[in-house]
This record gives C-alpha cells, structure tokens and sequence, in this order.
C-alpha cells in the first residue's frame, strides 16, 4: 500500500495503545475481580520468594501425636496425616508451582518464537514443513504426550517442565507465525519505512512490541494452564516426588483421608483454582490492553 | 472413499462445477495432511522407544521378567539386530497390519489389553462429552443476551469452572454426593449411577469453554439482520434462538473440535484416576509406573488417530454446515484464522 498523508497520524495512533509502554494501566479501570487477581498473584509470588513472611513452620516437619487435626488457631488449615502443617505446605508449595508454571511458559514461548518466526520468513517449504510438525504434536493429547515423554525421561520436576513446554510450544509458535506474517504488511510499518525510520528503529518499535505483545499475553494465560496441568500430573504421582511440598502430591495423599478429614483435600484444591483463576483473569485484562479495546 | 460422493451431493445442490469441485480437492489434501499426522505420531513414538536409556528390549519388557527366548523373539519381532531403518520399517509394518505389540507386563498382546479397558473408558468420554454438550447449550442459550448480572454471572461461573481442576472436583463431587448425601456410589463403581459424577468433573471445564463461545456466537450472530427478519414475521424470542440463531452459533464451537478431543482424553485419564474408574487413563498411568512401553506408545497413537479422524470428518462436515464455506476460497475454514 501507498503510504498516505496520514502515515505519521497512523503510526502515532497505532503504538501508543500496542506497546506494553504506552498501555498505562488505569487503575479506575479495574473490577475488583482484576485487582483482586493481581493482588494474590503478588501474595504468591511473595511466597514463593520468601515463604518465611507467611509461616515459619517448616513443612516437612511431621508430628505423629497430632496427625490429621482440624484448622485451629496454631494449624489455621489444619494437619496431614503425618501432622505435618498443611498451611506452611501450601505456602511452600506456591515456589514449585509458580516454577513449573513459568519455566515451562518460558521454555514453550522462547521455542515457539522461534520456531514460529522460522516459518514465518523461512519461505514456502520450511513454512508448509513446520506446519506439518506443529499439527503432528497437536494431534496427540496434552497429556498423553507428557506421559509419553515421561515415560522415556522418567518422573521429576525437571522433566514435567519439559513435557510441559514441549505441549505449549506448538500453540505459541502458531500465534508468533501469525503475528509476524500480519505485521509484516501492516500499514504502519510501510509509513514508518516510508516516512525514513531506519530498520532498526522500525524493528524495536514496531515489529517487536506488536509481535510480542500478543505472545507475551498469552504466556501470562498459558503459566496458569502449565500451573494447571503440572498439579494434575503431580496428583498422577509423575511430578514432584514425596516429601515435597507440592499442591498436586497434597491432593492426591489427601485422598485416603477425605471421608474423615476434609481440610488436606480442601485447601490445596483452592490454592490451585485461586492461583489458575488469578493468573486467567489478569491474563485476559492484558489481552484486552494490549488488543487496545476495553469493554464498556 | 467419502471423498467423491461428497462431491457429487454437492453438485445435485445446484452450486457450480467449479465451487463443488473445490471441496472435494480441499478434502483429498486434508486426508493427506491426515496420513502425513499419523506418520509423525508412528515416528514419535519410535524415536521416544530409541531414546529411553537403557537397552531397547528393556525398553519394550518392562519391569517383567522373561525367559531369554523371548528376548531373541522381541529382537527379531522388531528387527533389533538390524540397521535403524529396517527397524522403523518393520514398527511400521506391525502397526500397519494392526499389531500393536505385546504387554510383557500384562503378558497379553496390546490390542487385547487395550480392548479390555476401552468401554470403561469410551462410556467415560461419552458421558462427559453429552453433559458438556447439553450444560452449554442450556447456559448459552438461557444466558445469551440477558441482563448485564445474569451474563456477569455466568461468565463468573464459567471462568471458575475452567479453572478449577478436574481432579479436586472429583474428589468435592465424591465428598459431597457419594459419601455426606449417598446419592451416588463411590469410588470404583461400574454402571450408569456410578458414571454422573466422573462424566460431571469431566464435562465441567469444557462445558463452560463452550458455554462462553457459544453464548459469545448467539449475541453475535442475534445482531444480525436475518434475525430482525424472524422477528418481524412473527417467530417467538425462543424460537429464534433455537432455529435461527443457535445453529450460526455452533459453528465457532466446531473449529474447536481438537482442543476439545485433547481437553476430554487428558482429562478422562485423570478422571479415572480420581474415581479409581478401570479405563485406558488407569491403564496408562500404571503402564508408565511399571514402564509398560508398547501400552503407553499404543494409547498415544490411539488417541492421535482419534484426533485425526474425528477433525477430518468436522473438516469434511464443516461445509455442508455452512453453505457460505462452500465458497473455494473459504474451502478451509481453520486456516482462515492464521
């Protein structure tokens, strides 16, 4: 396309609502649903920091005589069944799955950029190849393939991770292809071009921040589905592996005891939902900043 | 193959030659995309084979003991003794002829084992997939278009129903109806009574996923001119969503098949962990425990030719759906969104 008299128009208008600078989060804006989200992701990410803030019990710590008793004032979520402290678990646990979750969102969107920008430029072959791939992975179920990779790589944290990145990735990379194909003939990277931006500049402050912006919002939704899916293998016994603090593994141990007990089942069940639900809703409020259009 | 009489329906139709031909090519290089899947999924699974540590045989026997003369066998059944592609080859060949290999662990052949657990199972991803179904079409169409507090309700109700695990659902359904109201049995019970709860946790997260895409495709589509058309004649607030509007909604609904064949067979394994339900999910799980390998590669290209088949019949449904797709340049509706 031509660039027109209002290229400069065009371009000053476009960025300001993409880039993540120029989105400035107003806070009058926000439902109490938002704020609420961003304020537990901040608790947990605080906890996962420092676990020592919220409870200075150590998790590990069983105590036979007091196995299994109700939330009460010294045990607010109550005990296990080896009396071990399910509050400072939870806390504990809040490291582990915010890694699982963001290693695995990290690994899959890295991988996924790039293969998504590989199909993107690479030309018509490469293109029709890697889409071929990314549909040969997609065909499998999520978590069938992760059972699949653990079934070579073996159980543990580290692997759980892989698996997980390794299920995300094809979705990033499609999006990333999809970006960058629809950003290249954007009529305001030809009026910056046009109106004598150097690549460099046009790259930065355009290609990238338009690009990026839509991936990075969708990792932010995607570290709570890896959250997700990495509890549901723990609670399979193919994550993180006893005695460790993990909200999945709770769960699952929880199971023999919940026709007495309701607390070791209860508890870990919300952190999970609370902290998938916080990080979906703070995820889709970016999604509608960085798309530029909020609802009335 | 359907490929060509599909085709010829579409010529009776009235549209011309040159549009219906399109469908029908559009189909043939889906079917092939479709073998092209497939063959990665073989290849997935022979390259996870290869790479596990440890020697093949021990690989493919498991944590069970056997007699060195099926040892040999297995290296001959596989061609272990001979170059990597006559090894690749002769996987794919027993595949082919449907021989999925042997459970040394369970010292029956795959596809016996396979059999045995695939009703539990199928009854399981039936009973989710029908409760998905019917809660979101209830939803969409009771919510669509509502005062602002019902929609903000439901989609309150939704985007925690997709949050919540599957797992811990199962276990609040089996507290709460199983063992405080005895409603429904508990843990491991077969027949119908014992289905509602686990086809329940199953359903949930994808019947709101579809509650909101469907409610999102009703509002839309209840803007549209055709719509003030019906009115206009007369049809009633109901029979407009029902007739004319729901079946435009279904369409957004349909493209995510895939997620949704993904979403229902992940979620069936964990499921049936909860519930302690026999099934394919348990099979598995265990499999992987005592490093079962043929029985954990068979459920995975199971489930990709699930996936393949169930989206190149959508692929090859879509059109008929929606005549507007019939168009040759809107011949594949999926990739219109890339």
């Amino acid at each position: 396309m031509a660039p027109t008299v209002d290229g400069e128009a065009r371009v000053r208008a476009s960025w300001p609502v993409r880039g993540i600078r120029g989105s400035g989060l107003n806070l009058a804006r926000w439902r109490p649903g938002v704020a609420l989200s961003f304020a537990f992701i901040a608790v947990l990410i605080l906890a996962a920091l420092w676990p020592h803030l919220f409870s200075s019990t150590d998790p590990n710590a069983a105590d036979i005589q007091h196995t299994l008793e109700a939330p009460s004032a010294q045990h607010w979520f109550g005990t296990d069944q080896n009396g071990r402290d399910i509050f400072a678990r939870l806390v504990t646990g809040a490291r582990l799955s915010l890694l699982i979750g963001l290693a695995a969102s990290v690994l899959a969107l890295v991988g996924g950029s790039l293969i998504g920008v590989l199909a993107a430029q690479g030309g018509r072959l490469v293109n029709t190849v890697v889409n071929r791939l990314l549909d040969i992975f997609l065909s499998i179920p999520g978590l069938l393939l992760v059972l699949l990779l653990i079934a070579v790589l073996g159980p543990g944290v580290r692997n759980a991770i892989i698996g997980l990145a390794v299920i995300t990735t094809p979705g990033y990379a499609r999006v990333v292809r999809g970006e960058v194909i629809r950003i290249r003939g954007a009529v305001h990277l030809e009026a910056a071009r046009a109106l004598g931006w150097s690549r460099p500049q046009v790259v930065v402050r355009h290609l990238v921040p338009n690009a990026l912006g839509p991936v990075l919002v969708l990792a932010t939704i995607g570290v709570g589905a890896a959250i997700g899916t990495g509890s549901s293998l723990s609670f399979l016994g193919l994550g993180p592996q006893a005695p460790t603090a993990e909200w999945g593994a709770m769960l699952s141990s929880s199971r023999a005891y919940f026709t007495v007990a309701w607390w070791p089942a209860i508890f870990p069940g919300l952190a999970i939902t609370f902290t998938v639900l916080a990080i979906t809703v703070a995820g889709q409020f970016l999604q509608l900043r960085v798309e530029g259009r909020t609802r009335s | 193959m359907t490929v060509i009489p599909a085709a010829g329906t579409r010529n009776r139709s009235g549209l011309r030659a040159a549009s219906a031909r399109v469908p029908a090519a559009a189909l043939l290089r889906r079917a092939g995309a479709a073998v092209v899947v497939l063959w990665g999924a073989v290849t997935i699974t022979f390259a996870a084979l290869h790479l596990i540590p440890g020697g093949i045989v021990d690989a493919i026997i498991g944590q069970s003991r056997v007699s060195p003369e099926i040892r040999a066998q297995i290296v001959k059944d596989y061609a272990l003794d001979k170059p990597l592609y006559v090894q690749y080859a002769e996987y794919f060949g027993h595949l082919l002829r449907g021989d999925l290999g042997h459970s040394y662990n369970q010292g029956v052949p795959v596809a016996t084992a396979i059999g045995q657990q695939a009703g539990s199972t199928f009854a399981l991803l039936l009973g989710g997939i029908g409760f998905a179904l019917v809660a979101a079409v209830v939803v969409a169409v009771a919510t669509a278009n509502r005062p602002r507090w019902i929609r903000g309700t439901a989609a309150t109700a939704e985007i925690v129903s997709v949050a919540v695990p599957s797992f811990w659902l199962g276990i609040l359904l089996l507290t709460v109806f199983s063992f405080q109201l005895h409603w429904f049995p508990a843990i491991g019970a077969g027949g119908l009574s014992g289905l509602v709860l686990p086809a329940i946790a199953l359903g949930l997260a994808p019947a709101a996923m579809l509650s909101q895409v469907l409610r999102q495709g009703l509002e839309r589509v209840l803007d549209e001119p055709f719509i003030t058309t019906a009115r206009a004649r007369g049809v009633r607030s109901a029979g407009v969503l029902l007739r004319h509007a729901l079946r435009h909604a279904v369409m957004p609904v349909i493209t995510l098949t895939g997620w949704l064949i993904g979403a229902f067979v992940s979620g069936a394994v964990v499921i049936e962990s909860v519930f302690s339900r026999q099934g394919l999910g348990q099979m598995t799980v265990a499999a992987i425990a005592q490093r079962d390998f043929p029985l954990v590669s068979a459920i995975v290209l199971i489930s990709a030719l699930v996936y393949v088949v169930v989206n190149f019949v959508v692929d090859a449904v879509y059109p008929l759906l929606d005549p507007r797709l019939r168009r040759p340049e809107a011949a594949a509706p999926r990739e219109r969104s890339e």
